[in-house]
């Protein structure tokens, strides 16, 4: 579905990626882990069109995007939930749900995703009318995904959901990324608490400094023991 | 004589607040001062001038062609001196505001010559009406009112409106917009067209209220209106709104109780008291660097 080949990735002269590869395929959930600065938010950034690539090729649906810009991105069916949720927060619930259909022209389309992100999350429901920036931390990461899935998107990026959350809330999002992803959504997620994302992914790349160390099936990685030592606290 | 001074200084007020709009709907989205918004205003007063004098055009249809023209002046402003330097230090695209606003003013003189220009007599039925004590003209009557449609249709297109809300989002969160599928770069032309209509509305405006256009006008008028945006709060809308009457009523005030050669000196010195003493505005907020 997404082939990401040989993508370097400059900030001025800080080379944040160098010749990554990777790839998602349909229907799978992806993890990308590694430590702060390792480059998995660039890489996500970089497929969603805010982050020129210096080099190298990204693929979707056998499609070149590596140029296509941000706003086009999102028509094409990759929607991402950015670090630190970002929702517009002197905006109401209702009107961050409608930004996230704006790319489509479809007054159907939107009042079918405020139902699906409201029945999804039924706290969204009852604060519709709020500002955003009343919500809780858990509160307004269920709003940054339900804004992210109003057009039904084919690729979701998840960067980071469960940051500053309680552990019960973590679990509670990552229950919900389980249900989107069974429901039809490929999902590229990118986590600091490697645990919990090597238990619901299908495979994961591990980065550091910009390169891909290790990558492989998501239960192998979890029990191997370098992993095991560098990621997963033991 | 307080309700008169009042009139004159909301009628004179109003057309400060709608420049101080374009001022701040640019800064809210690129936090850049567009210093060229004040010849915007200026070349708005001459082509209404025009269709006035030359096509003998209804004021009113002159208004809406003049603010038509200056959508399209402010566009192609923003695309061919600020989209590049977006990236750029915000000294870059300040300089470069500079250098369109003395383009501008210097390519009025030499179309118009340095002389002030006026309203042919006939353009507006001027007519003085008397509530209670005051004497209020006609003009200043519309011009109140033509001010409050104009920005009451503003905040219907921002608060209602797709584009309006891309608008708000935009000026919140620029990359959390674009990964909505927002095209951030139509959303700063149409905020710019926006601001550009309103402030060529205020431009004839003002030059029927003192019955002179010249090619400097928008100097003068253009760092008061900035000084207005600053006072509500540079980045807030009704900000901008509050700051230009208050701004207008100081000023008639100012010169009423016998300051009429400081005139002018009374804006600025409420731009230095407002960024000494609470730097944000009076319904401006506090600016959070963004992570």
């Amino acid at each position: 579905m997404l082939v990401v080949e040989q993508l370097s990735v400059n900030y001025k002269a800080i080379k944040a990626l160098t010749e990554v590869n990777c790839e998602v395929k349909h229907g799978e959930i992806v993890a990308l882990i590694g430590a702060n600065g390792a480059g998995k938010t660039t890489i996500l950034n970089t497929i969603s069109g805010i982050v020129p690539a210096a080099s190298g090729r990204i693929t979707f649906e056998g499609k070149d995007i590596t140029q296509v810009p941000a706003h086009d991105i999102v028509k094409l069916g990759i929607c991402q939930v950015p670090e630190g949720r970002r929702v517009f927060s002197k905006m109401s619930v209702l009107e961050n749900l409608e930004m996230g259909a704006y790319s489509k022209n479809d007054k159907k389309m939107m009042q079918e995703g405020i139902e699906r992100a409201f029945q999804m999350f039924p706290r969204l429901a009852e604060r519709r009318k709020q500002l955003a920036k009343t919500l809780s931390g858990g509160e307004q990461q269920m709003l940054a995904m339900g804004r992210a899935l109003m057009t039904n998107p084919r690729l979701l990026l998840l960067d980071e959901p469960s940051m500053g959350l309680a552990p019960m809330l973590v679990e509670k999002i990552f229950e919900v990324v389980t249900e989107i992803n069974k429901a039809g959504t490929t999902i590229m997620l990118v986590e600091q608490n490697a645990h919990m994302a090597l238990s619901i992914a299908n495979r994961a790349y591990v980065l550091e400094t910009g390169e891909v160390v290790l990558k492989g099936d998501a239960k192998e990685l979890a029990a191997d023991p370098e992993v095991r030592k560098a990621y997963l606290g033991e | 004589m307080f309700l008169q001074q009042l009139i004159n200084g909301v009628a004179l007020g109003s057309t400060y607040a709608l420049i101080a709009l374009g001022y701040t709907m640019v800064y809210g989205i690129i936090t850049l001062i567009n210093f060229a918004h004040g010849e915007i205003f200026m070349v708005g007063a001459f082509v209404g001038l025009l269709l006035i004098t030359y096509f003998k055009l209804n004021i009113f249809v002159a208004m809406f062609l003049s603010m038509s023209f200056c959508m399209i002046l402010g566009v192609v402003i923003e695309l061919v001196a600020y989209r590049r330097l977006r990236r750029s230090s915000r000294l870059s695209a300040l300089i470069s505001a500079i250098g369109v606003s003395i383009f501008l003013s210097s390519l009025a003189l030499m179309i118009f010559g340095a002389d002030a220009k006026a309203f042919p007599d006939d353009v507006f039925p001027l007519r003085q009406i008397k509530i209670g004590s005051a004497e209020v003209s006609t003009l200043q009557l519309s011009i109140i009112g033509i001010s409050a449609l104009l920005m009451l249709t503003l905040e219907f297109i921002v608060q209602k409106t797709k584009i309006g809300k891309a608008m708000r989002a935009t000026s919140e969160d620029y990359t959390a917009a674009a990964l909505m599928g927002i095209n951030v770069n139509r959303v700063i032309s149409f905020t710019f067209a926006l601001g550009s209509a309103l402030a060529a509305a205020g431009g004839m405006l003002v030059g029927l209220l003192f019955n002179a256009v010249t090619f400097n006008m928008g100097l003068m008028a253009g760092l008061k209106a900035f000084a207005a945006a600053v006072l509500g709060g540079i980045g807030s809308i009704p900000g901008a709104m509050l700051g230009g009457v208050l701004l207008g009523v100081t000023e008639v005030f100012g010169v009423a109780i016998g300051y009429s050669s400081y005139r002018d000196a009374i804006a600025f010195t409420i731009l230095v008291l407002v960024l000494l003493l609470k730097p944000t505005g009076l319904l401006g907020q506090k600016i959070q660097k963004k992570v």
